[in-house]
Formats: structure tokens, sequence, C-alpha cells
């Protein structure tokens, strides 16, 4: 069970408090998820080139031999930018699938977390205030963001354990509830060729809507389907390159508030995430009704 | 007139003051400032003391409340008025889900919109909504009524026993064993008073009934397919 | 004359047997699923599959009486002002008035109480003569909310929060319309006579997140002065207790599937969860996980029967047990005195389990004035507390010849199992070995 947070930004001008105001949410709702926390922040972008966020065990000192290694072998230029246990690696967009051919041949410690233009992922095992902490989340900038907290319920606490997840590139996914048919389904996306790391229920919900995407369906028809092909309590909010969206189960009994105003669209698990958001006490506040998908981008 | 600051003192402090009020206190006026959306804000009172809240709350505000007046200048989140035995909240914004959940009596008027499974299980506690809704409301509905202006969501009603549900607006499904019913005399008495109760000018003409078609009081295997 | 061709012996089937069939003819006939109360009957792993390694030359005995060994446990450490300090770990497990008579709920409040221990209300409300007959007493907080309300919660020692039980873990509560009379309706806000149908989830939160903020909220109605338990039947029990931890219990009550019930479908209680035995050690593992063994205590329940189950629990890590079932036997349920009763009823004596019909000739499982009249609460109260003392004495007996001065310091290395099924379920030795299944470092 858990506590999520969004945030899409209407106003630019609150662009640079993006990762301040998220983290703050987040911390928040620490009690719904003491377990582990992460963010997805869609940052800023540079035309032609991807990012990579990676994340190593303990980090890796050695980011800069990567570095060169990397380069050399893709025969492009490429920059890593090591934050705590993570890294983004800069590289040309045309590269960016060689590279992580290459990083899961080659260096197999190295997760990926999130690959796109704009998006970055950071997610550890640890209150959200020591993980807002340790990868500096405050200082961070961009245009929407979401955030998650974890009380793990039938996986382990790990950091692959944690949201978001990433759906593909620009796009995560984050959870809260408790799906019931996982084990039958992670078998038959496995089968299906999508690689699934840990036990999470929720890691099979992002590679379902993966896996739909992949077959041609767009996001909101993946999650149209998944009324239909999942099996449990979720309110779900993905993030995208252009904004996000929201979706809970017919039954929706997980909470779920979402506050509007002319600055921004704001997503809580409890209202109590919203109430230092500017503006919040003139917001319209309202909850998403079950089986309904909701979708904001710029 | 007290103030309390609820993010400066605690909640605590708070609930121990309020709790520890008799019913011929003459701290009886309670202004509750900065509540900032938390949990568990005037649970447990019991005195006829008067409490306003100046902001929105988080999950069962005014649980069991017993004699209480509590008016809340904000919305609530999920559980409002949840087990409450007497008394009067006024919400003036909106509920969430599980608004006045297995209440056995008191007056919990909601001035915006509820959410989902707006009295679930109550047991005598009386409910009006001015706005709206949400699916599964009235769920296992024992006893009380429950007044809705606006429009009811799906399944109202599911399961329900004695209770009376009166609708104004639109409902977009009944749920298992609830009927549209005839209003009686009784009825519009009962109702009129309510909306006098909840400062509504809704005429009770404009309602329709809902209640139990009391068929799964007995099981009855040809009545399989409700179940 | 030709001799008679022999012929084979009749054999039953053991997959369609006299049981099986005499339920699909009921089934056939009447449409409905059966319902009964009790626990799990058939035969299950249990604590009969587990035996004590007694002291010899490694280990020294403590001799009976002069060499203490303590039985007191305090329940509720981890939050409450006032935790229950009980002299036996042995409590009594929730039961309603109403699938119980009035007289039956006093003769436990009236036995426990001799005893030194708890009772708890169930799924319909604490009824004053309980909680008058009871020196410490539970309150459940159940999915259906009959009759609660705060005054009686804060008249209450300990409030346990009720997510399932052993018999039906992820049902709802059930009383047919046969003990729904007046006194029953009126606690239960219900009209008389029907068939009551619970909700199998809490009306106002949904998983252990919400159940964080619903502790808060009881904590602050009674001034966070009494233990608060979370109840599941097990399942999960790893998950369950790590979670119940997490939204802030005091203490796991855990419930196997040979846990009773007043009423419920036979194929809930046969079907749907898994055998104490089982339960015990992954709920403890997740306490150890946490940090917090002992810190919050766990109770365990379901087919509690004598001092040498009360030890073995404890000997796998739990603080305390429960007994039901045990209870209503001992106060005189299915008591062979009343056998021609029970042959009118189409059972006999030890099978009588249709309690939902509310004709119990022992009086404890109905409603009705006349058979509940049967029950002398002082005289069943005393036989109880008659039982509760054995069941103590038995365990201090066993935890003494294990070399133990206090019963909480059994540990599973007293313990060495019979069978493969125990070893693997409790995680102990096969007797004479040093191997269970699943032992990290070997092969399977």
């Amino acid at each position: 069970m858990c506590g999520i947070v969004g945030l899409f930004l209407k106003d630019k001008s609150l662009e640079p408090k993006l990762g301040q105001m998220l983290s703050e949410m987040l911390i928040t709702m620490t009690d719904r998820g003491p377990d582990s926390a992460g963010i997805a922040i869609y940052g800023q972008e540079q035309k032609g080139r991807s990012k990579l966020t990676v994340q190593s065990e303990g980090g890796r000192e050695d980011y800069a031999a990567l570095q060169n290694d990397l380069a050399a072998a893709l025969e492009t230029d490429l920059s890593i930018t090591p934050n705590d246990t993570h890294a983004v690696i800069d590289v040309a967009a045309d590269k960016a699938s060689e590279l992580r051919t290459i990083l899961s041949a080659q260096h197999p410690d190295i997760r990926v977390m999130s690959q796109g233009d704009s998006i970055e992922i950071y997610k550890e095992v640890g209150l959200p205030g020591a993980v807002s902490e340790r990868f500096h989340v405050s200082a961070m900038s961009g245009s929407h963001g979401i955030g998650h907290t974890r009380m793990a319920t039938e996986s382990a606490v790990t950091t692959d354990g944690a949201h978001p997840y990433s759906t593909g590139p620009d796009q995560c996914l984050v959870h809260n509830g408790s799906l019931s048919n996982h084990n039958a389904l992670r078998r038959k996306l496995t089968r299906n060729g999508i690689k699934i790391e840990s036990q999470n229920d929720t890691e099979v919900g992002a590679a379902y809507l993966t896996w739909k995407m992949s077959q041609g369906n767009s996001l909101g028809e993946a999650l149209e389907s998944s009324l239909k092909d999942l099996d449990g309590f979720f309110t779900f909010v993905v993030g995208t390159k252009d904004g996000f969206g929201v979706l809970r189960d017919p039954i929706a009994c997980k909470p779920a508030v979402l506050a509007e105003t002319d600055q921004y669209v704001a997503f809580g698990s409890e209202y109590r995430a919203l109430v230092n958001l500017p503006g919040i006490e003139d917001a319209r506040v309202w909850e998403p009704e079950p089986a309904t998908v909701y979708f904001w981008s710029h | 007139m007290l103030t309390y600051d609820l993010a400066a003192d605690g909640l605590r402090g708070l609930n121990a003051a309020l709790q520890a009020q008799s019913p011929d206190t003459n701290q009886s006026q309670w202004d509750v400032i900065n509540p900032k959306g938390s949990h568990a804000i005037a649970v447990g009172l019991n005195a006829p003391i008067d409490v306003t809240v100046h902001g929105s709350t988080g999950y069962y505000c005014a649980g069991m409340n017993q004699q209480a007046n509590i008016r809340v200048k904000g919305s609530v989140g999920p559980g409002v008025c949840e087990n409450m035995m007497s008394g009067k909240v006024v919400i003036e914004g909106d509920a969430s889900q599980y608004a006045g959940a297995t209440g056995h009596g008191g007056l919990l008027v909601i001035k915006g919109n509820a959410s989902s499974r707006c009295g679930i299980s109550m047991k005598g506690i009386d409910i009006v909504v001015h706005g709206n809704i949400g699916h599964m409301s009235a769920f296992m509905a024992q006893a009380g009524n429950l007044v809705v202006c606006g429009d009811a969501g799906d399944a109202l009603g599911d399961s329900l026993y004695e209770a009376r549900l009166f609708v104004r607006g639109s409902v977009k499904s009944l749920g298992a064993d609830c009927i549209e019913k005839e209003m009686r005399p009784e009825h519009i008495a009962i109702l009129s008073d309510l909306l006098e109760k909840a400062e509504s000018d809704a005429k009770p003409e404009e309602f329709k009934r809902y209640g139990s078609a009391r068929k799964l009081y007995n099981f009855d295997v040809d009545k399989n397919t409700t179940y | 004359m030709e001799p008679k061709t022999p012929r084979t012996l009749p054999i039953q089937s053991a997959t369609f047997t006299k049981e099986v069939n005499a339920e699909i003819r009921r089934a056939a006939a009447t449409g409905i699923y059966d319902i009964r109360g009790g626990g799990a009957k058939r035969k299950l792993p249990h604590f009969d599959d587990l035996v004590f390694l007694g002291a010899s030359v490694s280990r020294y005995p403590l001799e009976g009486y002069r060499e203490t060994c303590n039985t007191k446990v305090t329940l509720g450490t981890r939050f409450a002002k006032n935790p229950i300090e009980l002299d036996i770990p042995i409590t009594i497990a929730g039961m309603s008035f109403g699938a119980l008579s009035g007289q039956a709920k006093e003769a436990l409040g009236r036995g426990a109480s001799a005893a030194g221990t708890s009772t708890t209300t169930g799924d319909g409300g604490m009824t004053p003569e309980e909680r008058g007959h009871s020196s410490k007493l539970v309150y459940q907080y159940l999915p259906s909310r009959y009759g609660m309300n705060p005054d009686d919660l804060r008249k209450a020692d300990a409030i346990e929060v009720v997510v399932g039980q052993g018999a039906k873990p992820g049902g709802g509560g059930m009383l047919l319309g046969q003990k729904i009379s007046d006194r029953v309706a009126q606690m239960r806000t219900l009209p008389k006579g029907i068939d009551q149908r619970s909700a199998c989830r809490h009306p106002d939160w949904t998983g252990p997140d919400d159940l964080e903020i619903k502790l808060l909220e009881l904590r602050e109605i009674t001034n966070w002065e009494v233990p608060i338990y979370v109840k599941v039947g097990a399942t999960r029990p790893y998950y369950d207790t790590a979670l119940a931890v997490k939204a802030g219990a005091d203490v796991v009550v855990l419930d196997g599937m040979q846990g009773g019930t007043a009423a419920t479908q036979d194929v809930f209680i046969e079907h749907v969860g898994i055998p104490i035995l089982a339960a015990i050690r992954p709920a403890v593992r997740a306490l150890q996980d946490l940090g917090v063994h002992r810190d919050v205590q766990l109770i365990v329940s379901g087919g509690i029967r004598n001092g040498a189950d009360v030890a073995k629990a404890m000997a796998l890590g739990a603080d305390a047990v429960a007994i039901g079932t045990a209870a209503l036997i001992a106060l005189g349920d299915n008591d062979p005195k009343w056998e021609a009763e029970y042959q009118k009823l189409g059972t006999t004596a030890g099978a009588y389990d249709d309690w939902h019909e509310g004709q119990d000739p022992a009086g404890i499982t109905t409603q009705d004035p006349t058979l509940s009249a049967r029950l002398d609460p002082i005289d069943a109260g005393r036989r109880l507390r008659n039982y509760l003392k054995v069941m103590t004495l038995e365990a201090q007996t066993i935890a003494r010849a294990c070399g133990h001065n206090d019963l909480r310091n059994l540990e599973p290395e007293d313990l060495c199992a019979l069978t493969v099924e125990a070893a693997a379920m409790a995680q102990v030795p096969l007797a004479g070995t040093d191997w269970y299944p699943g032992k990290p470092g070997t092969g399977y």
C-alpha cells in the first residue's frame, strides 16, 4: 500500500520549483509508505539527445571510466552525471538502444531506471525524506512529475520493488492498491518476451501497459484494457512526455484526490499532500470517477 | 471562544481538550485553525459544544461524534462522522468516500458533493447531501435516512436493509434489492424536517423514495442470481 | 449345487465418501450451500506432529513448585498507556453474543477472570453482563460494526480490529434468522428474524495504509490508553504480520483454519486458510525481520486444546494463545450427556455443528430461553477456570522439563517433528535428524 503524488505545471514560472514542491508533497505521505520512495521528473530535454537514468548498488566511483568506455564503444559523445547511487547518461538519441544493449551485456549490475527525452527516475529504499535528500530532488526543475512512497504488500522491500516503474520511453507508472492476478499475468508477459525483475505486482501492471503499447495501442487504450485484464484494487498514475494520466479501478476503494488551478493540476492520495500548494484554498478539488481515464498534457 | 491552532499545538492536545468538555462546560465554543488536511480531527467528542474547523480535513473528521455541533468550513476526507451517535455536523465543502459510515444517529449535512459509499452500513444516522453522491452509496444501509438533492451514482442501496433513501436527481443505477417506493405523507414529513434542519431549499415533493425490496432477508434458492 | 462365486468386498471411495455423497444429495435437494459452525474438521498437520526434547544429560530440568516457571504475559507494550497484564498466556477468543447465549458469555467472563485472563466480544457488540463479569475485556472492531459505539469502546481494556478469522479469511459474519432474537436484533440494528448479511471488508478503510489512519482515530478516541490488536485469518502470515506492524498494531492475532466460527459455509471453513502450525513461523519471522518480536506481541489460535499446544505455540515464537472451541467444550458444548437430543437433531455428541439453527441442547450456541437456561453460568465458569488451570500446569510441566523458568523462554530448538509436513511447516527438524525441508544450505 502506498502514497502517490503528482504535479503537472501549467504555469512555466513554477518549473524551477517542481522538485521542491513534489518533494514536500511526497514527504507528507510518509505514513502511507515508509519502505521506499521514488520520483519521476520530466525536466530538460535537448533535441537529438536521449537520457538514461541508471542505478547501481552503492553507486559507482568509476562512472568517469565508464563514460570513456561507452563513448568509445558507441563512437559517440556521451556524458554521465552521477547522483548518489544513480546517474544520468546523456547520449545521442539514435544511439540510445545500442547503449542499452551494451549495458545489459557488459554491465549487468547497472539497472536502467528510465529512458527518454526528458524523464529521469530516482528511487531507493528508505523514507521519502531521506530518498529526496540523497538525490537532491528539491533542486530539480521540470514541467511535471510523479512521486510514490511504498508500503510493501506481497514482495520485498528493495530498490527494484520501488516505484515509479518505466513502461517505455518517457513513460512511467506508480500504483496504490493490490493486484490479485499479478502472478498469472507475470507468467504470461514473461512468455511474451517482457523482462520483469521483481515479484512486485506494480511492475506487472507497468509491464502490461508496455506490452499493450508495443502492440500498437495508445497509452489511453492500454489503460482502458487494463480495467478488463487486471484484477484487484488500483489507483494508477502514469507519467508521459507531455503530461500525466490517472485511472482508478471500478471498485475505487483506494483514495485519490485531484486539485486544479490556473497554475497546475495536482494529484495526491490524501488531500494532506496538497495543502501547501499555491492557491490550494481556491483550487477546484475533486475525486476521479472509477474506471475512467483522466489525462492532462501540454 | 477558544482558538486552537492544530499546526502549532498538535492533534492530541486538540482531541484531549475537546473530549474533556462536560455538558455544562463554559468552554463551549471552539475554533480550530490550520487543519491542513489532518486526520481524526474532533473525534470522540461527547458534549453539546460548538466546534468550527477553518479549512479542509483528512480522514475521519468528527468520528464517533456524540452531542457536538461541528462545522467544517472546507472539505473533508474519507469517513467523516463515521459511527456518529448524535449531534450535528455540517460540511460546507465536499466529502470524500464513506461519509457517515455506520453512523447510529445525529445529522450529517454536506453542502457540496459526497463521494462513493456515502452512508455505507448506516445504522440510524440522517445524512443530507445538497449535491451529488458517488457509487455504492447506502451499501448495506440498515436504518436512518439518506437525502440527496443532486444525483446518485451506480449501485445505490445495494443489499439495503431498512434505511430510507430520498433522491431528487437521477440515479445512475440501483443496487441489489433496492427499488423505488411510493412517497407517502409520513415520508414527506420526514423529508421536510430533514431538509429544513439541513438548511436546504429543496421541496420534499421533488424527491423519489427508494427502499429495500426485502427479497434478500431470507435466502431463497430461486433468487440465487442476485448473489 | 454349484458353490457361490466369491465376490470382492465392497469398497467405499476415499474421494466420494459417505459424507461427501450425503452432502451432494443435500445440495441437490435444497439448492443452498451447507452452513455450519466450528472450525476445519478434517485431519490437518497440527501440534500433535511436534514433540518436545526434554532435558537429559546435556540439559537440566527444573523441579516443580519451588523452582518457579513464570506464566505471566503483558500485551500491548508498544503504544498503549495501559498494557494488559495476564496471569496466563491463554485468552478467550472473540465469540459474539448472538452466536452464544447470554449465560455462555457470562460463564466465559467468570472463568477467564478467575484464571486471570481476558475474554473478547464478538460480531454483535458488548453486553453489560460481559463487561461486568470479565475483569479484562477485549472489544472487537469488525466490518459489520454491529453495536459499535464510543462508550463501549472506552469501557474496553483493549480493542481488536478484525480483518479476518481463520474459519473464513476473506469472508464476513453470518447469523441466520433463527438467532436474530429481539435483543440481538436491537443490538445489531436489524429486523428480527432475518438472515444477517455481513460485509467482508471494513466500511471505511481498505488496505494497511488506510488502516494506519483508522488506528490513529481509535487511539485518539480512547486517549491512547488501550492496546490495539489486529486479527487476521492465517493465509499470508508473513506479509499480514508485517503490514499490521507497519500500520501500528500493538498486538497481532493470528487464527488458523482450525479456528471456529458460529456459522459460515462449510467450503469456506475447510478450504480457505492454512493450519496454524504453518502460520506461526512466518509471522514470527516477520516480527523478527522488523526488529519487533516481543515488542509487538503475537497471539495465535485455531485448534489449541491442551497445555502441550500452548507450549508448542510459544516455543515457535508466539507470546500467547487464544481458545474458542476448547472453551465452549469446557463449558459443556457437545457433551455426551445430551446424546438423546443430538440424535433427534440427526447428529451425535462431538459432531454437532448446526449452531446457526439455534437449537443447541447444551444451551450455549442458542438464543432460545429454555435451552440457554440449561447452562448455569457459575458452574460453567468454574469449569472453564479449571480447564485453563490445567492447560497452564501442563505447559509449565513441559517448560520445566525443557529447563525453562518462564514459558516465554521456550524456543524452536526445544522441538522436533514427527512428519515431514510438520517439519516443513514449523521449520523444526525431523526427530533424530537436523533436517527439515527448506532448511537453508540444503538441496531442497
